[in-house]
């Protein structure tokens, strides 16, 4: 089994005051955070990677909780996303490690959580960034929440580093009026209505 | 239309070889982007519906593009995804209006079903700067082998009062996907997820 080998965690929280129409009562906000760790596999093809899956569980639930904890808690959270940017000396494979721990982590701490969390990944350079995509927690179609972003570290990922992220947002865009389904109108059925 | 083109762009990406091994057929990915006009820059605006009708024109017309440019039937494609980047004197909002109200039917049109939620992003920013779109398997969202993402940059936009949008749309999923989950021939389709 490899080890996790943590280099950097970069954590960033934002908070939206208006964005040209009225300014909001309370200003959503929206947290990210980057872990970079040393990638086992860069430079070689290894077959069978699945066992770093479960490697990387406690390293995605100790992350998860930094977020909750920057946010102010589970119950403020209605938004989440995650990505991955791997070095490139390593795979889009080895991002893709990234899904069931990170995942796991957000869902085992959030509770009930029932929407598919959104993702994206991609090889990157040094300072490479990542716009990581996020939706209502569970919802799919709330559209007043789909939302994004922007994550990267000017001095990662290295050639031989993995970066993985996750990211949690407060509430809805600040001035959504795009229509579709309400957060208030959520069945919570099926993860996407 | 009552979208303002002023620049149409799109790319192809095929990957040969990764990881040291070859991939036959090779994965290929399409993202076709619209540079347009956005018609509330500089003012607040309520009604967004132009921009919702915008958005329409966009997903059938970029949509096309892409399945076009892989020289593929629609029914072939496979992973699809949508992003807008607005210029700084617009707003994130006008993105979303693009995006989420209208563009989906067209768009799924273009690449013959799609059950599944078209993965998006969105957000502001100036000339040459990268947009990331993400993609995910048109019929059934968790196909693992399919979640992956296209970076797209222009050089001259977008300009202040112009808007960026981009749809993605592929015939295959990673080039070496190896973590399990739900496979692409397992799909059902039905529900959007699986």
């Amino acid at each position: 089994m490899p080890e996790i080998a943590l280099r950097k965690i970069v954590t960033s929280v934002e908070e939206i005051f208006h964005e040209g129409g009225p300014p909001v009562a309370t200003p959503p906000r929206r947290a990210a955070i980057m872990a970079i760790i040393h990638n086992p596999f860069a430079g070689q093809y290894a077959p069978d990677i699945q066992p770093f899956m479960e490697d990387l569980k406690p390293l995605g639930l100790a992350m998860a909780a930094k977020l909750l904890g920057l946010l102010g808690g589970a119950e403020q959270i209605e938004g989440y996303g995650k990505g991955a940017i791997i070095g490139a000396a390593g795979e889009l494979e080895h991002g893709a490690l990234w899904h069931a721990p990170g995942g796991y982590a957000m869902r085992e701490l959030l509770g009930d959580a029932r929407a598919i969390v959104p993702s994206t990944k991609k090889v990157g350079g040094v300072g490479a960034r990542l716009d990581v995509p996020i939706t209502h927690i569970n919802a799919s179609y709330v559209r007043s929440h789909f939302d994004s972003m922007e994550v990267g570290c000017n001095d990662a990922p290295r050639s031989d580093e993995l970066a993985f992220i996750l990211v949690m947002s407060t509430g809805a865009r600040v001035h959504a009026r795009a229509g579709g389904l309400a957060a208030k109108d959520i069945k919570g059925e099926d993860g996407l209505r | 239309m009552k979208a303002q083109i002023r620049k149409i762009m799109v790319t192809v990406e095929e990957t040969h070889r990764e990881a040291g091994r070859g991939i036959v057929p090779p994965t290929r990915k399409a993202v076709a982007v619209a540079v347009i006009t956005n018609p509330y820059a500089g003012t607040y605006q309520e009604d967004l519906s132009l921009l919702m009708d915008i958005g329409a024109e966009l997903g059938e017309l970029l949509g096309h593009k892409c399945v076009q440019a892989l020289g593929i039937k629609p029914a072939d494609a496979q992973s699809y995804g949508k992003s807008a980047m607005v210029g700084e004197a617009g707003e994130l909002e006008h993105a979303a209006a693009i995006l989420h109200p209208k563009m989906g039917a067209p768009l799924r049109k273009e690449v013959e079903k799609g059950a599944a939620l078209v993965p998006s992003s969105k957000k502001m920013g100036s000339p040459g700067q990268v947009l990331d779109v993400p993609l995910g398997h048109k019929d059934a969202a968790y196909v693992r082998s399919h979640f992956d993402g296209i970076e797209v940059q222009i050089n001259d936009a977008p300009r202040a009062a112009e808007i960026m949008v981009a749809v993605a749309v592929t015939d295959s999923g990673r080039p070496l996907p190896r973590v399990g989950g739900l496979l692409h021939s397992e799909a059902e389709g039905k529900d959007g997820l699986r």
